[in-house]
């Protein structure tokens, strides 16, 4: 935050929705493959280092006996996640089951940045960067990995090179190429691009749906945190503030209710269609 | 919301992270969710065994045990008739030692009797030889009125 003023409405929210990237000030191309978000990077790695490092700390303790409350509840989970890859997916799951797994914890971990107060992380982040002898309203920090569309279709695209290796791997790369051109209309040479054209489409179209369904749900989620941070800032000393400051208090409390549904769902449902995604490159048409 | 970088470093994260979970945390807790499977599968059947083991058992208690009762039942009444055979026997004897003994009180006290009737008589013919002696001490010669005597003895 400046120390002069304090930001009005909107350079608060546009101060909460840039991030902290390579370039020190906000990417102003809408591409830009030599940037980096260094903030979802070190969330998203922290994050799935401490799904990983839980899941493996289960694992090494795991037995056979009567098991504690611990490796209950991550049985409890890979139970579900064993029988949902089960049901989906029709052939070898020795990667596909464990991918689920990951990405559903993962993704629960990042979304549950969602529930950490707005300005807390950043805060600490703008401290930090002032002590370090730099411009603090100039540090920018996003801490919910999955509200960054480069995480999210970074990883649909991930499922999306899985799709098509397990394609090819299942119907080998003359049946994946001849399925590609023959269906979903036909062996014809007439219908050959139509074909093509529908099954790019459809590559298309899941895999950005997959990356922007999830970031679609953490951004808005992200962004409805602020606004209501926003009315806890509205207090001002008089009743009208007063209202809005209960205001926030009570949305706050609402909407974190709600958002703790909203991330698990998300996780769930980026997990589901990954499975599903997979479990279609593993049938032929 | 801009594109970047960023997306191929999260791609390469998320497969990372995917192996590390199929290599490390997969197995051992699907290795462990199996054995336990197997443990209660193994224990569910071992309690039906035990089960119909245990109804064997007290099928074969019961058995066993009826037939105990039977076998003391068989005992007792064997006993018992012993036991009133044996009773009915003692008496029997007992009966048969009462009489004896009875028979030969009675002979004892017959002959006992007759010996004193005969040491009466002895006693009484030596008393009346005494007094006829007393009385007729000049006439009587004892050797020749012995045969008298005798007679007279014979006679009391």
């Amino acid at each position: 935050m400046a120390a002069e003023h304090a930001p009005n409405a909107s350079e608060y929210i546009v101060h909460h929705l840039t991030h902290l990237n390579s370039l020190g000030h906000k990417q102003a191309a809408l591409v830009d493959w030599t940037v980096f978000h260094l903030d979802s990077l070190f969330w998203s790695v922290t994050l799935g280092l401490l799904a990983v490092l839980i899941l493996s700390r289960a694992a090494a303790k795991a037995t056979s006996g009567v098991p504690g409350r611990f490796q209950a509840a991550v049985e409890i989970l890979i139970e579900m996640v064993e029988s949902q890859s089960k049901s989906i997916v029709h052939g070898d799951r020795t990667f596909i089951a464990p991918l689920a797994l990951t990405v559903f914890v993962w993704i629960f971990f990042m979304n549950a940045m969602d529930l950490l107060p707005v300005d807390l992380l950043p805060n600490i982040w703008a401290w930090m960067f002032g002590m370090a002898g730099h411009d603090s309203s100039h540090a920018y920090m996003r801490v919910v990995p999955t509200a960054d569309l480069n995480a999210t279709l970074g990883m649909s695209l991930g499922v999306l090179l899985l799709c098509i290796y397990y394609s090819i791997k299942i119907k080998g790369l003359g049946g994946w190429i001849h399925e590609l051109f023959t269906a979903p209309f036909g062996s014809h040479p007439l219908l050959y691009p139509i074909n093509f054209a529908m099954q790019m489409i459809e590559f298309v179209a899941k895999t950005v749906s997959h990356g922007m369904r999830l970031f679609g749900n953490m951004y808005a989620g992200e962004l409805i945190f602020m606004l209501i941070a926003l009315m806890g800032a509205a207090w001002a000393g008089t009743f009208g503030s007063g209202l809005l400051w209960l205001g926030g208090v009570f949305a706050g409390t609402i909407w974190a209710i709600f958002h703790i549904l909203i991330i698990t769902l998300q996780a769930f449902i980026f997990m589901m269609l990954t499975l599903v995604y997979i479990g279609q490159a593993h049938e032929t048409h | 919301m801009n594109l970047n970088a960023t997306l191929f470093a999260q791609l390469v994260v998320f497969l990372i992270l995917a192996w590390f979970t199929m290599k490390f945390v997969w197995p051992p807790i699907m290795k462990a969710l199996d054995e336990r499977a197997g443990k209660i599968a193994d224990g569910l059947a071992a309690a039906d065994k035990a089960k119909t083991d245990l109804a064997h058992a007290e099928k074969k208690a019961s058995d066993e045990l009826r037939k105990a009762r039977e076998s003391a039942a068989e005992f007792r009444s064997g006993a018992e008739r012993q036991v009133a055979q044996l009773i009915e026997e003692a008496r029997a004897e007992g009966v048969r030692i009462v009489n004896a003994a009875r028979e030969a009180a009675e002979a004892e006290a017959g002959v006992a009797s007759q010996r004193a009737k005969e040491a009466l008589r002895e006693h009484v013919a030596v008393l009346a030889v005494a007094g006829a002696e007393r009385i007729l001490r000049k006439e009587i010669n004892a050797q020749a009125h012995a045969e008298l005597l005798t007679q007279l003895k014979s006679e009391l």
